[in-house]
């Protein structure tokens, strides 16, 4: 029986000290003790209706996976997650629970939701420490399929047709694997040692992972086909072309899209002395944006000695960003001014020396409810910078598109691609940021986990 | 992994290999770049593609030593590999209907400017090659674009090798005196390559150059090889690295290429520390 005069709140997550972490790229929270995982687990009152896994883009077992912890069983748990996810210890960090699974837990009516991710990252660093269990490899198929990308859509879609017995080969254009999981979240939110561990349990199960390989420039999808002999292809290339503002000074020196700051410190590590990749540490640096990129840019950029300002047209509310991300990146000592739109940045010799920005207030709601930010007509705000990291935003890349007949795009550049995840073009199918624009991890990895399947029915169904 | 098959030594700082990367070597044209990785953790440097043998799968780049990344690179011996070799990257040059055309070098940018003239002199084009070195001993190539050019001008700032004087005065020359060039292909540094663009503006001939800003992936993922072009934002991995001298803003290339100056002496030391680590 649920104890009802538990705790209303969630059990705190361990973490560094603000003041300590905002000066190291060491992972910012420590995870739960079984103690405290047990505890947490007892929350849970096992709702028959189940609203948690309702909103779960994946449908985990929730109540039953926690149900296990409350047992002792962590393995259990591992196995009930791991019917419906294959990077737990990825998404149990990164997910936006607050507005998936944590968003209708019962819990949350009176008092803090069940701490559904906090958990779900325990049982998986659990069973990674402590499983020495290998993976077992199934009997080949004797059909073969491509991958493109190692992002989170690529490596669950892999992951699902290797345990069918396909020979999977994944191309990724980049030297390591991961996406964004490698390349744009950082080190202090998701260790690179996890994404690791994920791309090592691949490929003991036989699936191959060819680095430095861009498809459509060293090999096109066409030849995928006809000279390589795969019978299907997956696309999971994610959305990484930056957005710009076109403002007047984006050239100026200082100035960074989200992607390349990050990219210098994530897959570079430029933020290590040792490091040949060179990385500005800036003194002032000014963000735009307001989504987990943006947290991820300001609080990299922290780290690296600078005093930050987070830049932002709209108000606290409608921050896309996950909730303890915007928590912690005030805790680290970030500043948010809010309601300011850059229109113009102010260089010297060059280099980048102020930001101005048009101030905005909250207009009436529009359709969508949500109070849209309008000019306030001729004020403006100028914020000391010498660094400015542009945030608003990334798109699909067109390189796969332009090389490869017969595949369809949106208007915003995403593939076209039906709830199966079957392009316009036949055996090849798509999932994830590169159909939907950025979205999230969760979301990408459900649609490559659909797309394998598809793909196993399209293969299946030719070979009949 | 990538072997070391071939390397040269072209000059005292400009070396040539010849990379094992079968399924670059099966695509690759002139124009086009490889990104390189010497080892792991080395940085990403983009480097011009010399040659290519379809055949024995192989890739040759000709790299100048500048830096910590090349002197990394550099540590590397024939047999050796390469941990990453990506590509190929870019656009390729385009030559279709040229019948006469300028092929203008600078320094280590000749290696870039080889392929192309070799292209175009195979596709039946008449090949002016104009290249300028600082002196005699950093002359390059210069076999192998005699053997692709109908006319060879040789350029050196001290006058120890060639004629004395800037690749710009035998091109004001030619183009004075008549000579009808469809097109002239700059490629080489940044300043150069500027003054060849405002020698041509004058006589209105088209002219194509090669730039080379700092990147990183070299796939449209980063931005930082934006350029402005014609008034607009261009990534040079995968909008160029060719583009319409004409339009290009070279004063703001100039000043980008300058961003991590203070950064590269660092890098340079750390570097010099890791070698010498490796020797020890
Ligand atoms: C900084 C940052 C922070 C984020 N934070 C969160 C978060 O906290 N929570 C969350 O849920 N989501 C977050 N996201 C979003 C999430 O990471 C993405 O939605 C997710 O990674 C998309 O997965 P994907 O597999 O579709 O693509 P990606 O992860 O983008 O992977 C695509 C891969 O394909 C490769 N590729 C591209 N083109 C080619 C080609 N032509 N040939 C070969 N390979 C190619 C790329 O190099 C890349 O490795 C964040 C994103 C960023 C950038
Ligand atoms: C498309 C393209 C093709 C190129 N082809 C060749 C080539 O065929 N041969 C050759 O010798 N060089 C070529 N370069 C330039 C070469 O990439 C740089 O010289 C190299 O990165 C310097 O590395 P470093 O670490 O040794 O020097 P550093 O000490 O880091 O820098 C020395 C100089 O190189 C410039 N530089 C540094 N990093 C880069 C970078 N990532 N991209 C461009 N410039 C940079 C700096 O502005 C500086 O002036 C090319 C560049 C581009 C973009
Ligand atoms: S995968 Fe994400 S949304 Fe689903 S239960 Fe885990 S943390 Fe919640
Ligand atoms: S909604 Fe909350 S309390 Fe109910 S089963 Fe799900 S996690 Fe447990
Ligand atoms: S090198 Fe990154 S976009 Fe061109």
């Amino acid at each position: 029986m649920p104890d009802f005069n538990m705790r209303p709140d969630k059990n705190p997550m361990p973490a560094q000290d603000p003041n300590v972490r905002n000066k190291n790229f060491k992972e910012v929270t420590l995870g739960y003790t079984v103690e405290q995982a047990m505890d947490e687990a007892k929350r849970c009152l096992n709702c028959k209706t189940r609203p948690c896994q309702a909103h779960c883009p994946v449908q985990i077992n929730i109540p039953e996976f926690i149900a296990e912890i409350v047992n002792g069983d962590f393995e259990a748990a591992y196995k009930i997650i791991t019917e419906s996810s294959s990077l737990p210890a990825v998404c149990g960090r990164v997910c936006p629970q607050e507005s998936q699974c944590e968003m209708k837990c019962t819990r949350g009516v009176k008092g803090e939701s069940v701490a559904i991710g906090r958990l779900e990252r325990f049982v998986a660093d659990y069973h990674n420490q402590h499983s020495t269990e290998k993976p077992v490899v199934p009997a080949p198929n004797g059909h073969k399929v491509a991958v493109i990308g190692s992002g989170p859509s690529g490596l669950a879609c892999a992951s699902d047709l290797a345990k069918k017995g396909y020979k999977v080969n994944i191309y990724e254009a980049l030297h390591t694997e991961g996406g964004v999981l490698a390349y744009g979240i950082p080190e202090f939110r998701l260790p690179k040692a996890i994404v690791k561990k994920e791309v090592e349990g691949l490929k003991d199960m036989g699936v191959e992972i060819d680095t430095d390989v861009i498809i459509g420039k060293t090999i096109t999808i066409d030849e995928l086909f006809d000279e390589f002999g795969f019978e299907s292809v997956f696309i999971g290339s994610g959305a990484g072309l930056p957005r710009f503002m076109n403002i007047p000074g984006e050239s100026l020196n200082g100035v960074y899209s989200a992607n390349e700051f990050l990219t210098r410190i994530n897959l570079m590590k430029a933020y290590l002395d040792e490091s040949t990749t060179p990385i500005m540490h800036p003194k002032k640096a000014v963000i735009v944006g307001g989504g987990n990129v943006a947290m991820d840019a300001a609080r990299s950029a922290k780290r690296l000695g600078a005093d930050v300002t987070i830049v932002y047209r709209r108000s606290m509310e409608e921050l896309p960003a996950r909730k303890e991300e915007v928590e912690h990146a005030m805790e680290e000592g970030i500043k948010f001014e809010l309601l300011n739109n850059p229109v113009e940045i102010v260089g010297e010799d060059g280099w980048v020396k102020a930001v101005k920005c048009q101030a905005m207030e909250l207009g009436e709601p529009d359709a969508s409810g949500r109070r849209s930010p309008v000019e306030i007509e001729g004020k403006f705000n100028e914020f000391e910078a010498d660094c400015f990291i542009v945030s608003i935003g990334t798109s699909p890349n067109p390189l796969i598109k332009n090389t490869t007949a017969g595949l369809e795009v949106t208007k915003r550049g995403g593939l076209v691609a039906d709830e199966n995840g079957a392009t316009t073009r036949e055996g090849v199918f798509a999932g994830g940021d590169a159909v939907t624009g950025a979205a999230t991890v969760i979301k990408a990895m459900g649609a490559g986990k659909v797309a394998a399947k598809a793909i196993d029915e399209y293969i299946q169904n030719k070979a009949n | 992994m990538f072997k070391i098959v071939k390397k040269q030594t072209l000059n005292p700082t400009v070396v040539l290999i010849e990379v094992e990367a079968p399924l670059i070597a099966r695509k690759a044209e002139p124009g086009q770049f490889v990104i390189v990785r010497a080892k792991e953790d080395s940085e990403r440097i983009p480097f011009t593609i010399e040659g290519y043998d379809r055949e024995k799968g192989t890739v040759s780049i000709v790299y100048q030593i500048v830096g910590a990344g090349t002197e990394i690179l550099n540590s590397l011996n024939e047999g050796d590999e390469i941990h990453d070799f990506a590509g190929p990257l870019g656009n390729a040059t385009k030559t279709e209907g040229l019948k006469n055309v300028a092929v203008v070098g600078g320094g280590v940018g000749c290696a870039i400017a080889y392929p192309v003239a070799k292209k175009l002199h195979e596709e039946g084009c008449r090949v002016t090659s104009i290249v300028g070195f600082r002196t005699k001993d950093l002359v390059i190539l210069e076999d192998e674009f005699r053997a692709c050019s109908d006319n060879y001008i040789l350029m050196s700032d001290d006058g120890s090798v060639g004629q004395k004087g800037v690749v710009t005065a035998p091109l004001e020359e030619l183009i004075k005196n008549g000579e009808q060039f469809d097109e002239v292909i700059a490629i080489g540094p940044l300043i150069m390559m500027k003054f060849v663009v405002l020698t041509t503006k004058k006589y209105n001939v088209k002219t194509v150059v090669s730039m080379n800003p700092i990147m990183i992936d070299g796939t449209g993922m980063c931005g930082g090889c934006r350029l402005t072009v014609g008034g607009k934002t261009k990534f040079a991995c995968v909008d160029g690295p060719e583009f319409d001298g004409f339009e290009v803003d070279f004063d703001e290339a100039m000043h980008r290429g300058t961003m991590y100056k203070p950064f590269e002496a660092h890098a340079r030391d750390e570097a010099c520390n890791l070698l010498h680590k490796g020797e020890q």
